[in-house]
């Protein structure tokens, strides 16, 4: 029926389509005249400026009605500390081009208003100006440099790795088709070898058990980690591309197999002062689920999210890990109740004079291998 | 001067012009013969163009139909699709109380394969192809592409590479869904995705294919426009659009092939077992063999021609707006050498860029110091052509017709697609717009829809060298209201959901509290996506209806253009002019030079006693 309805749509605007040419036509033939069309004209010519006055204004202010939800803006200042400075730089960078962009846009429709066709106008025979030229080739040259060194000077920073000696957490993510495994190094701070060939039912990420490094390992559902500290996320994937995205803390790297990658950052918020910081505003303080308006509200139920951002399959959209950040206690309350999964699943099973073999035959082992 | 005021041509062309004893070689016309080699395996360049222009019509449909389907789901997530299961089958899953939606693998099969059409076989093969054939042999005063058949082969593997693609959307497994970059191991693996399987096979081959059909055409556009140049027309008088198409192909010549290298390391990987692109892996249960490969390797093969790509798509776009937004200023090019020489510039640089797709892919961050400078450096030239634009309009006579409102449209959408690139340009900024939805809003903004506005301008302005009639004015402008105004209001709201951090390629936003606040704005975008959709028919409508019942051209050169295809007659045949070569005495943009009389002096008007050249 739906498509019988749409099928007579399109007819029926073919139909319009030809009978308005052919009227269009006949009516030009009777009407004639240079004056018609120069009226014609200069409506089209207004109509280009109302269209520019109408676009910058529908810019500026669906821009601000958006604000709130926007990062770096509101509430959404970075929860990283590097974040801040790339929120500067897209700030920056939005005053420069956003000068340029209201005034191109309306010297390019004004002009094209002014220069309409008029009778017994002739056009002025301009083909250049080289000083005019010189200034604004000069002028985005200018701008440029300030973007690119200021904005490298900001790039090398938050990309540069830890230095020997530095005091951060290391911790994994592992993407794969469609979720992300998160290894925390329990007391040692050191992340054990894997090998891809190792990774089985009960062993997801084919730890090598043979490294002692591996024993005090720890897998968990959600990141936590604690407010002030340097990070450093060790980022790899199982199977095909992925990338490690943390949207509010301005995190984004590519997961990629055979070859691990890394990002640095430090959270500077935690997740309790995300929330006050949303319940200012009218956006967040709406129910969260729509069916149920005396549940939590919307800057209640917030939470850093772990996301997925290069596609990797149909399951691309649905790689989600929540993310909490807490004060330095409460990391090391929450830290003290995790266990490795040495400990609670593998030594007792194989003992440990097995850990040489390969454990992973042992088939009714039910370790979540999600 | 001033006692010119009309131009009789056919008496120039025979005082001034060139013998090549053409016609004398050609009695019978063996080109054009009977209604095959006429129309189908066509060796004129001006039908070849419209071949080309065709194919990339029906193309340009099908590529938006599928966007609006991947939109309905993206705009209206919970409705019922159950309507749509004549048309896709399987892919419209139904659930227990008969409720259809979208399966992902097939929305990404979708936003995949309307990505690959779009950027090559619409606006490469579609833009590049029509006009460059069109317009090439007619502006620099040829009879024919130096090559005929290999122009017209250009076509039909152009073709075939179509035909491939359109089988691949009926295979079992589906089209090809890893996204139009085809990043492996997505791409390479069948465990990996049900459209990495057959669906993968033939994108590879259709697109084998499609980079023949632009080689060959891009040695003939090269090879016309070095060699086969009419007496007088030197390169620094052509028309910008021939130096566009010249460097378009050239950036083509050298970047696809590069493309078709990393593609046949994918095939190798996908069919040998080798490890270009692969290591450690383990999909499906099972630990594959591949070790020591990269798939970042694929990125620096693949980006190597897809940045030039986006230039090869622009370039041709940029050359006609020039050209038609001087003719309807009725004024010089501002700056005619500066344009030139920033195609040159971009055309260079371009190859130089390409690792700003890949900030954060995994590459030393240091290296990422020179692409983002000279990224941005990128960014002057292309001011540069802005503001000579605007210029070009500055003292102007202006005509607002369809073709002009479109190339005032390329401007305004270029400039607002082209600053958001000096966003993600910028690595630092690219960190967090990187593959979000401001990445979307910029390159449709400043090449899908900037490139379709300079064709559409193209089409407008030319339709009457290539069908002896007009298209309805009428409907030409409503087509371009609706569309300027619809295209900004489906991606400028884009650029916002891009900055709330909103991933692009995501089948739905609900499953993060962080992506879901733009359910009215996701609806809001696909009914305007549907709305130009439904403008974009009545083009097709009125481009069809214009062929046969159009307002017919009475005068070979309607818009008192000065460029040499407005001297060819009306219905040109093959050959082009029917007896000399017209010869070429000036540059091509003349416009409003005296003070009284035309307002233009056609470039075939010898110089007056004293004139200087510009
Ligand atoms: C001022 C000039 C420009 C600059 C500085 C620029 C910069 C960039 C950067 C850095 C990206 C990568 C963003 C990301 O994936 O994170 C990008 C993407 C893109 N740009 Fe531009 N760009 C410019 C002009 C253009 C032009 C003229 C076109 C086309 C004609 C274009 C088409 C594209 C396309 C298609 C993509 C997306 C590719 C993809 O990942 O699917 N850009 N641009
Ligand atoms: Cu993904
Ligand atoms: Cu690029």
């Amino acid at each position: 029926m739906t498509s019988l309805i749409i099928l007579f749509c399109v007819a029926l605007l073919v139909v319009v389509t030809i009978q308005v040419s052919k009227i269009s036509e006949l009516a030009s033939k009777i009407r004639g005249g240079e004056d018609r069309y120069l009226k014609e004209n200069d409506r089209t010519a207004k109509g280009l400026v109302v269209f520019m006055v109408g676009f910058l204004v529908l810019t500026i202010v669906s821009a601000y009605y958006y604000k709130n939800y926007m990062l770096g803006y509101g509430p959404h200042e970075s929860a990283s500390e590097h974040g801040g400075s790339i929120d500067f730089m897209f700030n920056i960078t939005l005053i420069a081009t956003g000068i340029v962009f209201v005034i191109t846009q309306v010297a390019l429709f004004w002009l094209a208003y002014v220069a309409r066709e008029k009778k017994g106008r002739r056009a002025l025979y301009i083909s250049h100006d080289n000083k005019l030229e010189m200034i604004w080739t000069a002028a985005p040259a200018v701008v440029m440099t300030f973007l690119v060194v200021s904005g490298l000077i900001a790039w090398n920073d938050i990309m540069a790795d830890v230095k020997e000696g530095e005091d951060y957490i290391e911790i994994e993510a592992t993407g794969y088709q469609f979720g992300w495994e998160v290894r925390y190094p329990g007391p040692d701070g050191l992340l054990g070898k894997k090998d891809f060939r190792l990774i089985s039912a009960t062993n997801s990420l084919g730890q090598d058990w043979s490294d002692p490094k591996n024993h005090d390992d720890m897998k968990v559902d959600e990141i936590v980690l604690p407010v002030g500290k340097k990070v450093r996320v060790r980022i790899t994937s199982k199977d095909v591309l992925h990338n490690f995205y943390l949207p509010h803390f301005r995190v984004k790297m590519d997961a990629v197999p055979g070859m691990p990658t890394y990002f640095v950052f430090t959270p500077s918020k935690t997740t309790a002062e995300y929330r006050e910081s949303l319940r200012n505003y009218a956006e967040y303080q709406v129910p969260a689920d729509a069916d149920d308006p005396t549940g939590e509200q919307l800057w209640e139920s917030f939470n850093y999210e772990l996301a997925c951002a290069e596609l990797c399959g149909s399951g691309h959209y649905s790689m989600r890990r929540l993310v909490r950040i807490v004060s330095e206690s409460e990391y090391e309350d929450w830290l003290s109740q995790q266990t490795s999964f040495y400990e609670s699943t593998i030594k007792e099973e194989a003992g440990d004079d097995a850990l040489e073999e390969d454990i992973t035959e042992d088939a009714d082992d039910t370790m979540d291998s999600e | 001067m001033s006692n010119i005021t009309t131009y009789d041509e056919e008496k120039l062309i025979e005082e001034q012009g060139f013998d090549d004893h053409f016609h004398d070689h050609h009695h019978g016309d063996k080109y054009q013969s009977n209604f095959v080699t006429t129309y189908i395996f066509s060796m004129d360049h001006k039908m070849i163009a419209k071949q080309f222009l065709i194919t990339g019509i029906f193309w340009a449909f099908i590529g938006a139909a599928m966007s609006i389907i991947f939109r309905l789901q993206l705009g209206f997530p919970e409705e019922n699709y159950a309507w749509l299961k004549p048309l896709l089958g399987k892919w419209i899953t139904l659930n227990s109380s008969g409720v259809g939606s979208l399966a992902p693998e097939f929305y990404y099969a979708l936003v995949t394969m309307h990505g690959t059409i779009l950027v090559f076989f619409v606006l490469t093969a579609g833009l590049s192809g029509t006009f460059s054939n069109l317009l090439i042999p007619l502006q620099v005063g040829a009879r024919d592409m130096a090559s005929p058949l290999l122009n017209m082969l250009s076509y039909w593997f152009f073709f075939l590479a179509g035909v491939v693609m359109f089988s691949s959307l009926f295979v079992s497994t589906g089209p090809f869904s890893g996204g139009w970059t085809a990043y492996p191991p997505l791409s390479a693996l069948p465990q990996a995705s049900s459209g990495s399987g057959a669906g993968m096979t033939l994108w590879l081959i259709s697109l084998v294919f499609f980079v023949v059909s632009v080689l060959l055409g891009g040695i003939n556009y090269i090879t016309t426009v070095l060699n086969l140049r009419t007496k007088g027309m030197t390169l620094w008088r052509m028309p910008l659009t021939i130096w566009a198409f010249l460097i378009t192909a050239v950036i083509g010549l050298l970047s696809f092939p590069v493309l078709v290298s990393g593609f046949l390391l994918l095939i190798f990987d996908r069919s040998l077992g080798t490890s270009f692109y692969l290591s450690e892996i383990f999909i499906g249960g099972q630990a594959l063999d591949y070790v020591g490969g990269s798939p970042v390797l694929y990125q620096h093969l693949f980006w190597f021609l897809g940045h030039p790509e986006v230039y090869i798509i622009i370039l041709p776009a940029m050359g006609i707006v020039s050209e038609v937004l001087s003719v309807h200023a009725r004024k010089p090019i501002f700056g005619y050498k500066a344009m030139v020489f920033s195609i040159l510039a971009i055309a260079f640089l371009s190859f130089i860029v390409w690792a700003h797709h890949m900030f954060m892919s995994g590459v030393n961050p240091f290296i990422s110091n020179f692409f983002v400078l000279f990224t941005l450096i990128i960014a002057v030239p292309s001011a540069v052509k802005v503001f000579n634009w605007i210029a070009t309009l500055y003292g102007g006579n202006i005509r607002f017709n369809s073709a002009m409102l479109f190339a005032i449209g390329f401007v305004s959408m270029f400039i607002s697609g082209g600053l958001t690139g000096i966003f993600l340009g910028n690595s630092t900024i690219d960190i967090q717009m990187h593959d979000t939805y401001f990445v979307v809003a910029h390159f449709h903004i400043v090449m899908g829809v900037a490139a379709f506005f300079g064709m559409f301008a193209g089409i407008y302005h030319w339709y009457p060298k290539m069908f002896g009639r007009f298209m309805n004015e009428k409907i030409g402008k409503l087509h371009f209201w609706g569309t300027l105004i619809g295209s900004y209001a489906v991606f400028w709201p884009m650029h916002y959901i891009g900055i709330a951090g909103v991933p692009r390629r995501y089948y739905q936003f609900d499953t993060f509290e962080a992506f879901s606040h733009f359910g009215a704005m996701n609806a809001f975008i696909t009914i305007a996506a549907i709305v130009v959709f439904a403008l974009q028919i009545l083009f097709i409508v009125n481009f069809f209806y214009s062929i046969w019942k159009g307002k017919k051209m009475t005068n070979k050169n309607p818009y008192g253009a000065t460029t040499l295809e407005w001297t060819t007659p009306i219905e040109a045949t093959h050959g082009n002019w029917p007896g000399k070569i017209p010869t070429v005495h000036r540059w091509a943009y003349d416009y409003s030079k005296n003070d009284e009389g035309a307002d233009y002096v056609s470039q075939i008007q010898p110089l007056k006693e004293g004139e200087e050249e510009h």
